[in-house]
């Protein structure tokens, strides 16, 4: 640890040490047990050459796959960002009885199985589920309808808002707020003003990794989709269709291009979340 | 944890309002789904929802899940302080690139996650030749589905480190080092306990995502019973047996194991709020 | 950029942690993974349907082998969609036999590693197929939709549950009976044959991913009027889920499924399993053997070894064959399953 903090005062923009061991370690680790692995991607996918890429991701099946994974993916991230933000904020500033028993449920979409997951929403929303039966008569068709998918892909994601509110609004001194109210503010602007520029960052986050991690999602949709060819099929589905075909390059075509495109939306979000947080921090 | 004055604290219509909304999103979203499980492991009598848990191959199950989790979590925690200490207390060129980065492993999809790691070591893969010179087994073998569930868990820790780190900012940690604290006593006197909570939160996340994953596992583990199933594999070999009930008693052990850290985190806070008081 | 502002010690010193890291742990476990076992095992990659019929039969043989030889042997089981089997197995899964669905899936196996030769099917009898089944309709009791035979699949109105036949391989079977009956009924008229199957395909609600999930979704969800299924399979459901629920209804002509087994001669001459490999084979074709695979509902070979009660619920049906009516797997594959085969055109429309 000395030759860390030796090397610190070179450093202009922070006094602060340890920045080679955690970014190098950061980096290294980064690289060895995801970018390689990664890479593999890649390396296969060039096997095909550029015509055949282009005819394994240009078919209409295809894109209407992409369409539906990544709008619906959306979707649930929005909904998730209103709705873990209004868990985040009930659970952190309210008392109420049952409260600490719903901030541990809030994990559960993580703790169960994803495939679990998949079954237990179908059983509730098919046509004889507890809720199916209520929502069919009404022409509601939840299960093997893209409404289900919706569902699953909220579901999984749901945690990761409210995870990375809870931590940054615990955080937060109340000392800011009771000056903006003795100042006069109303409490609608002490909140759009004072409370809830500095949770941007940590919304924008949590909505970003739940959008991620819904695209990617197989094993709870796969039983709720009803994968209809061109109406209810996630990209994952092609995947795993190329893979029984023992296509290899078929389907780590289908994975590079889900994943250049989900690392561009990454880094636009993570580009825009600094923005804010520069924005907004001092 | 603060407690607001009075002056900041919101009408009662609202509160009500508020928690009335959030308490029947979160029941009839997850409540419900996982009554459906519970009520579902227990339609067969309590006899059979224990035998479930106890019969040689959930065992097997267990303990696998178990040390797939205690070693792939470590790994992660270790990074995601390494990172979020590099990301936010630093300004370096390349920082969103590495942001998005460290977010890649949500996006992809579980299904390939397993499979780059099959084309590494698989038989066919780059190192196949080599590992099976030396007999190394990794893939359909432990060290597989440590790696599989690593990949996977891999942007917790650091994803929940990450924004607290920036929104506090470094003035305490400026402010030690100024007193001539090192770098070593500033972050693990400072540091450290501004972000213990943070850190919690993202180790229970990591690790009940690490034992709940079924995608890229059941990629890399050779579904051997007994031998190379994890909990969430063996969940789905009983539900492909129809037997629905032994199903969803280890699925709800699944979700107890996840309330368990839950509870766990209430009691340190519980003890936390104690030693405070008591100074 | 990154890397020019770092120390190339404490470069070293990160990269260093971490491999010592991420090495340990797999040095660590993997001695549990290389076999040394105090007793003989052996392992079977199969694929779903048959996990009952192997938990019962691995006893079986068990004890036949210990009687034999009087060594102890275990016998592990995997289990799961039988072209995700067969590409374990391609990838490293130290498999001693596999049992699975189709035999192009073990065709792959030889075509893609040197685990065993490409003739392995003429090393058993039977073509290595020591039982057989065939495609059924499961319908619901009283069968209200007055379901006879498979044109009556292709009526509007009707819904039929079958797996999607790319994702599983059960489902080609079920395909493949469907196109082999239009064949006959249509005589060989290609666009009356579409038709009909793109009716069918249209009258699919949902295509689950493998077999058990379509029954899943017949019995548990309730939807659909007909699960296409194999014949062992639907028995067992009946067996599961009650025979006051469902009825099975036996087509006019169906496929003859041929599961196949294989020894892999690579993986058992390293793990010193041949002799009880190879036993492990040959045993399921002896009386035993059969016994168990009829009392399974899988048809025997030589049915002479079962139980006359077992053998009496299987109702006489005229059969096709891969080889005869489709040129073999590989080319059924080719025309009907791969990407732009006949399933994806009908599919689309």
């Amino acid at each position: 640890m000395a030759t860390v903090s030796k090397n610190t005062a070179k450093r202009p923009r922070s006094i602060l040490p340890g920045f080679g061991l955690s970014l190098g370690f950061t980096v290294t680790y980064l690289g060895l047990v995801v970018l390689i692995p990664l890479t593999m991607v890649f390396v296969k996918t060039s096997g095909l050459g550029f015509a055949g890429i282009w005819k394994a991701v240009s078919t209409d099946r295809v894109l209407a796959a992409f369409r539906l994974t990544f709008g619906l993916s959306a979707l649930a991230g929005a909904i998730n960002c209103v709705c873990g933000f209004l868990v985040a904020w009930v659970l952190v500033r309210y008392r109420f009885p049952g409260r600490r028993f719903l901030d541990a449920v809030v994990d559960l979409p993580f703790a169960m199985p994803t495939a679990v997951a998949g079954i237990a929403l179908t059983a509730l929303y098919a046509p004889n589920g507890w809720f199916g039966q209520y929502l069919t008569p009404l022409g509601i068709k939840v299960a093997f309808a893209p409404l289900g998918i919706l569902l699953a892909l909220t579901f999984i994601g749901l945690p990761f808002v409210v995870r990375t509110i809870q931590p940054v609004l615990e955080d937060l001194e109340p000392a800011q707020e009771e000056a903006a109210a003795s100042l006069g503010a109303t409490r609608g602007q002490t909140f759009w003003r004072v409370v809830f520029p500095p949770l941007i960052p940590a919304l924008i986050t949590g909505s970003t990794l739940s959008f991620a991690r819904a695209i990617g999602e197989y094993g709870s949709v796969v039983f709720i989709a009803g994968n209809m060819p061109g109406k209810t099929e996630i990209v994952p589905l092609l995947i795993i269709t190329k893979l029984e075909q023992y296509d290899f390059a078929g389907a780590t075509a289908l994975a590079a291009l889900m994943l250049v495109i989900s690392f561009l939306l990454l880094l636009i979000t993570n580009s825009l979340q600094r923005w804010s947080s520069r924005r907004h921090s001092k | 944890m603060k407690t607001p004055s009075r002056s900041v604290q919101d009408p009662l219509w609202a509160q009500t309002l508020l928690i009335g909304a959030a308490v029947s999103f979160l029941g009839l979203f997850l409540l419900v789904p996982l009554a459906s499980i519970f009520v579902e492991a227990f339609r067969k009598g309590i006899a059979v929802y224990f035998s479930a848990l106890t019969e040689d191959n959930a065992r097997a199950a267990i303990v696998l899940t178990l040390t797939v989790a205690a070693i792939a979590v470590p790994f992660n925690a270790l990074f995601g302080v390494a990172a979020s200490w590099a990301i936010a207390k630093f300004q370096f060129k390349g920082k969103s690139l590495l942001l998005a980065l460290i977010d890649l492993p949500f996006a992809v999809s579980p299904v390939v996650s397993g499979l780059v790691y099959v084309l590494l070591f698989g038989a066919k893969g780059v190192f196949g030749p080599w590992l099976k010179a030396h007999d190394i087994h990794i893939i359909f073998a432990v060290p597989g589905m440590v790696l599989a569930t690593i990949f996977v868990t891999f942007p917790f820790v650091a994803r929940e480190l990450i924004p607290l780190m920036q929104a506090q900012g470094s003035d305490e940690e400026y402010a030690a080092l100024s007193l001539g604290a090192s770098g070593w006593q500033t972050f693990r006197r400072v540091t450290l306990p501004n972000i213990k909570w943070a850190l919690f939160y993202g180790i229970i996340l990591c690790n009940a995502r690490a034992m709940g994953e079924f995608g890229a596992v059941s990629v890399v583990s050779g579904h051997i019973r007994g031998e190379t199933n994890t909990l969430p594999l063996h969940v789905e070999v009983l539900y492909n047996e129809y037997n629905f009930a032994a199903a969803f008693a280890c699925a709800s052990m699944l979700s107890l194991l996840g309330l368990l850290t839950l509870c766990l985190k209430t009691l340190i806070e519980w003890r936390a709020g104690l030693r405070r008081h008591n100074h | 950029m990154i890397s020019s502002r770092l120390f190339p010690q404490q470069w070293l010193l990160a990269a260093a942690l971490t491999f010592a890291a991420v090495f340990s742990g797999c040095g660590k476990n993997s001695p549990n993974a290389s076999s040394a076992p105090a007793s003989r095992t052996l392992l079977n990659v199969s694929y779903d349907p048959t996990r009952e019929f192997y938990s019962e039969y691995n006893k079986a043989f068990a004890t036949h082998w210990h009687k034999q030889s009087g060594e102890t042997v275990e016998i592990r089981q995997s289990h799961g969609g039988s072209g995700k089997q067969a590409r374990s197995v391609i990838d490293g899964l130290p498999a001693d036999v596999v049992t699975l669905a189709l035999s192009l899936d073990i065709d792959e196996i030889a075509g893609r590693s040197k685990l065993l030769p490409a003739d392995w099917a003429n090393r058993l009898p039977n073509q290595s197929a020591p039982y057989t089944s065939t495609i059924v309709f499961l319908v619901r009791k009283g069968n209200p939709k007055a379901i006879k035979d498979w044109n009556d699949l292709g009526k509007p109105g009707i819904q039929v549950i079958t797996p999607n036949p790319k994702t599983g391989g059960g489902a080609r079977w079920n395909y493949l009976a469907a196109w082999a009956w239009a064949e006959q009924a249509f005589a060989k008229d290609e666009t009356k044959i579409r038709a009909f199957m793109a009716q069918l395909i249209k009258n699919v609600p949902v295509w689950d991913s493998g077999a058990r999930g379509a029954t899943t979704t017949f019995v548990q969800r309730e939807i659909g009027d007909v699960l296409l299924t194999w014949e062992n399979e639907a028995f067992l459901a009946l067996k599961e889920f009650g025979a006051d629920k469902f009825e099975i209804v036996t087509p006019s002509i169906s496929i003859l499924a041929q599961p196949s087994v294989a020894l892999l001669d690579e993986n058992t001459r390293k793990k010193g399993n041949e002799a009880v490999a190879t036993e492990y084979l040959a045993y399921l074709f002896s009386a035993e053997g059969q016994h168990l695979a009829a009392r399974h509902f899988f048809r025997p070979v030589n049915p002479e070894h079962a139980a006359p009660e077992d053998m009496e619920r299987f109702r006489p049906i005229q059969t096709v064959t891969i080889d005869g009516a489709f040129g073999g797997w590989a080319k059924a594959q080719q025309t009907h399953f791969a990407d732009d085969g006949t399933f994806d055109r009908l599919k689309g429309n």
